[in-house]
């Protein structure tokens, strides 16, 4: 259905092939799905495919990419879009229209078709996706998961052949990501529609894909097969594979069923073994909150009645849906929000009543597009800039940036950063102030595996060295590595709060694949296990 | 067919019309503001929930705001005429050369009040625009647009529709820079704002325009070169005697014979140039506008607003333009007072926007961005 023929793109002024020797066909029918770390070209074969490299972004394609049979030297996207459907990783970015329905009309008014056909294709994807009820609601008000259901939507009813999703997933919470994968698997079950899906957070997705490709970065052709044998050999791998591997097991599992059928014996092993270590408790209280009700203009309150304490030297997770007052907690924690009843402080001091400069030397916080922060030429003189913020010494904050992603160039312009380096340089920035409480929001969006661990590791340090840090986040996985305690918001309230173990192994939602091959026993992550089991002989 | 319950898009901006009509042919404060009054009522009454619906306040203030201006002007440089001198500013004397232009002086009466109706004259103007934009959604208006006009029609609603979000990203980006101890204020902020604000609204032109394209906007059909230029020619000469016509009926209407017979042939060869042109257009409409008895309705009873004014304006000079020198106390008639409430029509006639339960589900915020906050984020 897709044939990649020796494929190369390189883009105007890169020193590099941003993907090279790609020379593989992928099956009419097939899930496929494309790993590989930032920067190893994912979105560049998916805009291969779809045509947008290189006919939007510029560059040099050699090789020939045959779409259903249409060469994309000779079809521009807009020629391709009855063959090819797009889904991009922000579904707002591509709305046209603002209403469900005439969203999803939009690609077949522009193939020119007749208004029963129409009208006929709308109302069977609304009942494919379930998005019935929600048929004339503004797009505005809909969900994260709903936005992302409706992209897809929208790129169904010209019935292509093809779909191309980026990152589909990456802004959802556990939930509604479940939700758009489902429809995902079933429309390739029920359609036959062949997908080219990329994600990060492969332990989401792999055990719905037919094949893997991965790109192992410039330079290198890239790796196409049946899920099991690429990722074994990848670097880019979910918990399960990095658990096969060290259990050698074979073939290696990538789904949670296919381990657990595995796991037997390593279970057996593991629970004669001591339980892994528990949670540290943290030390004193740094920031308390009493019954703090939040509410924006003439709503209801987003959070109601929440009593909150964090202690230094832990890191906790605040997890819940999208929507849930996740985000509003944090800026009402640093004081950019003021409540409208009850109170954060800080020590003895209220955040809110301190000017924003001393503010961030109490409580600081990364949000969720880090990049909002950051509005200089180079990393050179964003480093400078912050040092002279936060009246630190020259180069202190470079030094901070090289502990967590050593070797970005100062000349650098930061929107051209990788989203690991750009978050790495502004915690730099946000720690350069020396912060007693750290907060952050859905710090590990678009981040791969390796950016990850670097972050997890960074937080772990900076707790250790004293620092109380709270982060926002759907990964479960990441959770389950970095943090020690757990809090759960549900409907503006706080419905859980315990130790990570506790909470994370109770709930199949928040419960890492690891836990979930090893249940009953209480592991989380392939590093405990690792270290709980004797050395192989 | 029009999403049930749905007015087609053009009655608003008919009704509007007239209001304006209605607006341009009187200077009688009270009138301006029963006119004012008259839409206030029907936007509370029957605007949609959708987030573009939430501007008409903004006309409020911009009238206010044209208001004060004309007034502060008038103060400022008009002085002068009129005999009840209500204060006297210190005079500026300005020298030989600039003879005939005042600063300061005398304030009479007279003046203010003249300054203060024409200044409410032209706020209601852009009141009724305001009306007009809340109350029927821009990009509706488009699928009423002729096919050859529709792709730019398209990306004149999408660059409007881009504003509110450039606000949006602009408050976002101002309350991130207060996390690194920004006090959002002097030509600092405007740079360390401005710059990422307008990164972002390229980044999202940008992706928009890819998914548009992705989607086959642009699909065309092939033509030959000879209709292309048969359609250039029609639309030009259309507009030539739309132009003509349109400065021979309105602004010279002694010299009949020039304006209607231009009007005519302009708009028969625009109407013929947009046919040919609609011919290389693939796109088919999903729906298509119908003209309802509640569409006409609401239409008519501005229109209705507009011929009322018109008539007092021709029979009844002294209720339409009340005399500001002497200065008489405006009166009302009662024609143009029946014309202005039946125009009150809409808010009756027209279909309630939402339903209540809809508004109940309206959630905060799209993706998990952040709402405004309610409450300034410690501005010291």
């Amino acid at each position: 259905m897709i044939r990649f023929d020796h494929v190369s793109v390189r883009y105007a002024d890169a020193a590099a092939d941003a993907l090279s020797g790609v020379d593989l066909t992928v099956p009419d029918g097939e899930l496929c799905l494309v790993v590989g770390r930032t920067g190893s070209g994912k979105s560049t074969l998916l805009g291969a495919a779809s045509g947008h490299v290189p006919h939007f972004t510029g560059g040099r394609l050699s090789g020939r990419v045959l779409v259903d049979g249409r060469d994309t030297r000779e079809f521009r996207p807009r020629e391709l879009a009855d063959v090819v459907g797009v889904v991009g990783q922000s579904p707002v970015d591509g709305f046209v229209t603002d209403s469900v329905e005439d969203e999803l009309a939009f690609t077949m008014e522009s193939l020119g078709m007749q208004r029963p056909v129409m009208r006929r294709r709308v109302e069977e994807t609304l009942d494919l996706l379930g998005l019935a009820e929600l048929r004339d609601r503004p797009l505005a008000q809909l969900s994260a998961g709903q936005q992302q259901r409706v992209a897809i939507g929208s790129a169904l009813t010209a019935h292509p052949r093809v779909l191309v999703l980026d990152e589909p997933t990456s802004a959802l919470d556990p939930g509604a990501a479940e939700d758009v994968l489902a429809a995902l698997h079933r429309l390739v079950h029920d359609l036959g529609i062949t997908v080219l899906l990329s994600e990060h957070r492969l332990e989401r997705v792999v055990q719905y894909a037919d094949s893997v490709i991965s790109l192992a970065g410039p330079g290198q052709p890239p790796r196409y097969g049946v899920p099991g044998d690429v990722l074994g050999a990848s670097e880019v791998a979910p918990p399960v594979v990095h658990l096969g591997r060290l259990a050698g097991w074979s073939p290696l599992p990538v789904s949670v069923r296919d381990a657990r059928r595995q796991a037997v014996d390593l279970r057996s092993r593991l629970s004669t073994l001591a339980a892994p270590a528990t949670s540290r408790a943290g030390g004193s209280v740094v920031l308390r909150t009493s019954g703090l009700t939040v509410r924006y203009r003439g709503g209801p309150p987003v959070l109601h009645d929440l009593d909150l304490t964090l202690a230094a030297g832990q890191v906790s997770a605040l997890m819940g849906r999208n929507g849930a007052g996740k985000s509003t907690l944090l800026w009402t924690l640093q004081g950019a929000l003021k409540p409208l009843r009850g109170t954060v402080r800080v020590g003895t001091e209220e955040p809110s009543a301190l000017d924003p400069a001393d503010r961030r030397t109490r409580v600081a916080l990364v949000p969720q597009d880090p990049a909002d922060l950051l509005y200089l030429d180079t990393v050179g003189t964003e480093c400078r800039q912050s040092d002279t913020e936060s009246q630190r010494p020259a180069r202190e904050t470079r030094a901070l940036l090289d502990r967590f992603t050593p070797g970005v160039d100062d000349d650098t312009d930061p929107r051209d950063l990788s989203e690991g380096q750009r978050l790495s340089l502004v915690l730099a920035i946000q720690l350069a102030a020396r912060p007693r409480v750290l907060l952050l929001d859905e710090p590990t969006r678009g981040l791969d595996y390796l950016a990850k661990d670097r972050l997890a590791a960074a937080l772990t340090q900076l707790s250790r060295d004293g620092t109380a840090v709270l982060l926002a986040t759907h990964d479960v996985e990441f959770v389950a590595t970095v943090a020690d305690r757990v809090l759960v918001l549900a409907g503006g309230e706080m419905i859980t709060d315990g130790a990570t173990r506790d909470v994370v192994l109770s709930s199949p939602t928040y419960a890492p694949q690891v836990a979930k091959v090893l249940a009953p026993d209480a592991w989380l992550t392939v590093a405990e296990v690792a270290r709980a089991l004797p050395v192989p002989a | 067919m029009n999403r049930h319950g749905e007015l087609h898009p053009l009655a608003w901006w008919l009704w509007a019309i007239g209001m304006a009509t209605a607006a341009s042919r009187t200077t009688n404060p009270l009138l301006l503001l029963l006119i004012i009054a008259v839409l206030g009522y029907v936007v509370a009454a029957r605007r949609p929930a959708q987030g573009w619906a939430r501007g008409f306040r903004a006309y409020l203030i911009l009238g206010l705001v044209v208001v004060a201006i004309r007034t502060v002007f008038h103060i400022i440089f008009g002085g002068g005429l009129g005999e009840t001198v209500l204060v006297r500013l210190p005079e500026l004397r300005l020298p030989e050369w600039a003879a005939g232009i005042r600063l300061g002086g005398a304030v009479s009466a007279e003046g203010l009040a003249s300054a203060l109706y024409d200044g409410l004259r032209l706020a209601t103007l852009l009141i009724c625009v305001g009306a007009a934009v809340t109350l029927a959604e821009p990009r509706r208006l488009l699928r009423t647009l002729p096919g050859a006009l529709y792709e730019l029609g398209l990306v004149v609603v999408v660059a409007i529709s881009l504003a509110p979000q450039l606000v949006e990203s602009a408050l976002r980006v101002r309350r991130a820079r207060a996390l690194r101890g920004a006090s959002g204020r002097g030509l600092r902020a405007v740079r360390s704002i401005g710059m990422p604000v307008l990164a972002m609204a390229l980044d999202r032109a940008v992706s928009l325009a890819a998914a548009m394209d992705a989607r086959g906007y642009g699909r065309s059909g092939s033509v030959s070169a000879g209709t292309r230029r048969l359609t250039a020619g029609l639309l030009l000469m259309g507009l030539l005697g739309l132009s003509l016509g349109a400065y021979g009926v309105l602004a010279a209407p002694e010299q009949g014979s020039v304006g209607l017979p231009s009007l005519l042939v302009g708009v028969l060869a625009c109407v013929a140039g947009l046919a040919v042109g609609s011919r290389r257009v693939l796109r088919s409409r999903y729906r298509a506008e119908r003209v309802d008895p509640r569409s006409a309705a609401v239409a008519a009873s501005g229109m209705v607003a507009a011929v009322c004014l018109l008539v007092t304006s021709r029979y009844d000079v002294a209720t339409a333009y009340p005399s500001t020198y002497p200065l008489d106390v405006p009166q009302l008639a009662l024609l143009p007072v029946l014309g202005l409430l039946i125009a009150l029509a809409p808010a009756w006639v027209a279909p309630s926007p939402t339903s209540p339960d809809s508004r109940a589900t309206e959630r905060p915020s799209a993706t998990g961005a952040e709402p405004t906050p309610a409450v300034g984020a410690g501005r010291s």
